[in-house]
């Protein structure tokens, strides 16, 4: 679904100095997966993310998405392909002067859709994020998780094929966590949508994602399945984290004895 | 207190609400554009234009750097020009609409720049173009600030027609210096002061109370 060649991208900064985000980084993505990237903070994930459908733009290489080069896209092509790939942000961006009915009728309203498709597509969104309820409540009236069941349902309100999660749960307490994973889970097995998420928590990987890779320093260090990455990890990076883990699980035991768990 | 005072005050009370009206209203249109043009033609803005936004901002700076009296006389051609004449309320409303227009750009440019970038990149990551996000996103998201920038305004350019007056532009403030200082009319004076403070206080009243009902709207709570 998605292929990544020899991406990169740097930064000039305000000193003159160019920092690398991104160092050819080569991906491959299958249709109807989800795949995490996951990497410590500075490592480029959310710049690889971004670049996926262009937010940022890359100095070279190629983003594949559906058959179709992201990278050649200029003007109104890419706007009609940024319809097809939804994103979900951590800070959820939701518009507050628009109620929740409003919010998910934006990218429809965008694709030039009627009155009255509009007003069914978005009944039919949200009551896929379990928000039928909602719909004339503004922003600022809801919780964390319910606004990003917001952000999820305006993303898929064009009937994507790829979804971006740019650290979409880091802003929300555990439980609101799961349920929004939960939500993915179902909407990638209802939808045959393919999911992108990058992460620096190990919970997320471990609970939705088949296949991930890891960053470091603007490269992909490590790729295959969250399974090898947690019994078997190769690199350095994945060692760090999976060693975070299993060093607080023996200090657990060490203090609590046997049984002794989250 | 003499039979004309009521008279006086209220041609002058028409004359100045005629020239506020009409100014703020080009004004606004004018400062819009302005600080529209300069937030998305800014690097990294939505639609980067880097030599067109230095370009505004020299004209901007270069307007609101000169005394409003004194831009009155530079602009008098230009409202002989417009409207045909330069003395009385119309040609004052070329000056003030002029000489607000590049204030109200800035107040403008800076509750525009307030509404966060994530939500113009989750509007971008839709696929809205340039136009549809300056109208259906970035406006609506700065509206009560927006509001609140336009009193501020509207407030500045009363004061304006105030000395707009003194160069024969009629008004309250023409009165004023006519009337209640050079025929020491004090309670002329007194009675267009008191007029024009009212004003004032109502233009801040009703901005107060349109921002701040567009904002309960948006953030009333359960």
């Amino acid at each position: 679904m998605i292929t990544v060649q020899q991406l990169s991208k740097s930064y000039s900064t305000t000193k003159g100095a160019t920092i690398q985000a991104l160092d050819g980084i080569d991906l491959h993505i299958d249709r109807g997966d989800i795949f995490g990237i996951i990497g410590f903070s500075g490592a480029g994930k959310s710049t690889l993310i971004r670049c996926l459908n262009r937010l940022e733009e890359p100095d070279t290489g190629s983003i594949i998405v559906g058959g179709q080069d992201i990278m050649l896209l200029k003007g109104k092509e890419l706007r009609q392909a940024r319809q097809k790939i939804g994103m979900i942000f951590q800070q959820f961006n939701l518009l507050d002067s628009r109620t929740v009915f409003g919010n998910v009728a934006f990218p429809l309203e965008v694709a030039g859709k009627s009155k009255a498709e509009i007003r069914d597509r978005v009944t039919d969104i949200l009551e896929l994020v379990q928000l039928s309820d909602k719909a004339g409540m503004y922003p600022s009236q809801l919780s964390g998780g319910q606004k990003q069941r917001v952000g999820i349902a305006r993303a898929l309100a064009n009937d994507p094929d790829v979804l971006l999660s740019d650290e979409a749960t880091s802003a929300l307490d555990p439980e609101t966590t799961h349920s929004i994973l939960e939500l993915m889970k179902d909407i990638n097995r209802k939808l045959k949508l393919t999911i992108v998420l990058i992460t620096h928590e190990l919970d997320v990987l471990q609970h939705i994602c088949n296949r991930m890779a890891v960053i470091e320093g603007g490269r992909i260090v490590e790729t295959g399945t969250v399974d090898k990455f947690f019994i078997q990890p190769e690199s350095a990076t994945s060692k760090r984290f999976v060693h975070i883990v299993q060093n607080y699980y023996a200090n657990r035991f060490l203090v609590e004895g046997q049984g002794a768990g989250i | 207190m003499r039979d004309d005072l009521i008279d006086l005050l209220w041609t002058g009370l028409l004359e100045t609400l005629y020239m506020v009206f009409w100014s703020s209203l080009f004004a606004l249109a004018i400062g819009l554009a302005l600080g529209i043009t300069v937030v998305v033609t800014e690097r990294g803005g939505i639609l980067p234009i880097p030599i067109l936004n230095k370009v505004i901002g020299f004209i901007i700076n270069t307007v609101r750097s000169l005394p409003f009296i004194i831009l009155i006389v530079i602009l008098l051609p230009v409202s002989r020009f417009i409207v045909g004449t330069s003395l009385g309320p119309k040609a004052a409303i070329v000056a003030l609409s002029i000489g607000a227009a590049p204030f109200l750009a800035r107040i403008i440019e800076n509750s525009l720049k307030e509404v966060a970038g994530g939500k113009i990149e989750a509007a971008k990551s839709v696929g809205a173009s340039p136009v549809t996000i300056i109208f259906r996103v970035l406006i609506p998201e700065a509206l009560p600030a927006l509001v609140r920038a336009a009193t501020i305004a509207v407030i500045a350019i009363t004061e304006f027609t105030a000395v707009a007056g003194a160069i024969g532009a009629g008004g309250l403030g023409s009165l004023a210096i006519r009337f209640g200082y050079q025929r020491f009319r004090e309670d002329i004076l007194f009675a267009t002061v008191l007029v024009i403070i009212l004003l004032v206080q109502i233009i801040q009243w009703t901005g107060d109370l349109t921002a701040r009902s567009i904002q309960q709207r948006r953030f009333k709570r359960e």
